[in-house]
């Protein structure tokens, strides 16, 4: 491709690809607004589950984070 | 780095602090030291100076130190009973290492003019990559052949059995891939952040003292993901150990 026109290309599907990283965010605080929600009705068993908590943010974080490799490939690696 | 672009104003690119830079002009034999293995070498001079100077004269009534030691030590080896049973603290010094190294290089990386070793997919990679092989290699000596049935769902429908056996299967492929850029990706996009915003003080004139004070907001939750990502990684690499011991 021309530079210029290529460049613009590879920005702009960046940008899009990071579109992804919303999805990240819904995931993380359904699991984080879920945990608080129980948490909050059954103190008690709260401190058992943290690291469930944490393990649930990571799953769901990870696809996010797929899409932002993508952006970070489409920058440097196209 | 952080320096640098406060003096340089708005040129200095987010991305540069992540450049690998070798720190002298000619190689130390086939040893070329860059940035990147000063700050590992110097995480681990931290971690010996934390975790063994101060365990050499461990007394019964802990001293500051020890206490601390002690604290982080005590911290994970629950973590790694309560995930993987007593038989699981055969990996505990493996998963302790991997925690220690991880949080001391993603806190180090945070000092101004530092370099975060972590937010390299080439170190998380291979910490990601050693994971993978340990875990596979110890579930195929636990279980010889039959650790294949980790991706055959028994609970699952007979028609379904072969999709999940695919799913499975790429999902297992695909973990050391999200486990290292997940750490990786943090370190990086957080870091970059500050970045962006420390280019906005000296644009901003007098009014730079607005982003200055967000700085100290987002550097608070660096600190905070510094922890947690190491965190994650460890318990992480419990979990697929968990798999391996265990399968489901």
């Amino acid at each position: 491709m021309e530079g210029d026109i290529g460049n613009m290309g590879q920005y702009i599907g960046a940008g899009l690809a990071t579109i992804g990283l919303g999805g990240a965010g819904i995931g993380v605080g359904h699991v984080a607004g879920n945990y608080l929600a129980g948490a909050l009705r059954n103190p008690a068993a709260a401190a058992e589950q943290q690291a469930t908590l944490f393990i649930g943010i990571a799953f769901a974080e990870a696809l996010g984070i797929f899409s932002f490799l993508v952006a970070l490939l489409l920058l440097f690696a196209v | 780095m952080a320096g640098e672009a406060e003096a340089g104003g708005i040129n200095a690119h987010p991305m540069d602090q992540f450049v690998v830079k070798p720190l002298f002009e000619d190689a130390l034999g086939p040893l070329t030291v860059t940035n990147s293995t000063l700050w590992m070498a110097i995480g681990v001079a931290i971690a010996v100076g934390l975790f063994v100077l101060p365990m050499r004269g461990a007394q019964l009534v802990p001293t500051r130190m020890q206490s601390v030691a002690e604290l982080l030590y005590g911290f994970i080896r629950k973590m790694t009973t309560d995930v993987l049973g007593e038989e699981g603290l055969k990996f505990f010094p493996y998963i302790f290492t991997l925690f220690v190294f991880i949080l001391i290089s993603n806190i180090a990386g945070l000092i101004p003019a530092s370099f975060t070793v972590t937010s390299h997919i080439a170190v998380t990679g291979v910490m990601a990559l050693m994971v993978f092989f340990t875990v596979t290699l110890i579930g195929f000596m636990r279980h010889g052949a039959h650790f294949v049935s980790l991706f055959w769902v028994d609970s699952a429908p007979a028609a379904l059995r072969p999709i999940l056996f695919l799913i499975e299967l790429i999902s297992y492929f695909v973990r050391p891939l999200s486990h290292s850029v997940r750490l990786a990706g943090n370190m990086m996009a957080g870091h970059a952040v500050l970045k962006v915003f420390a280019a906005f003080v000296p644009a901003m004139g007098v009014a730079g003292l607005i982003p200055i004070a967000a700085m100290t907001g987002i550097f608070a939750l660096e600190l905070l993901v510094a922890v947690v990502q190491a965190y994650i990684f460890t318990i992480l690499t419990c979990v697929y150990l968990n798999d391996a011991l265990h399968m489901h």
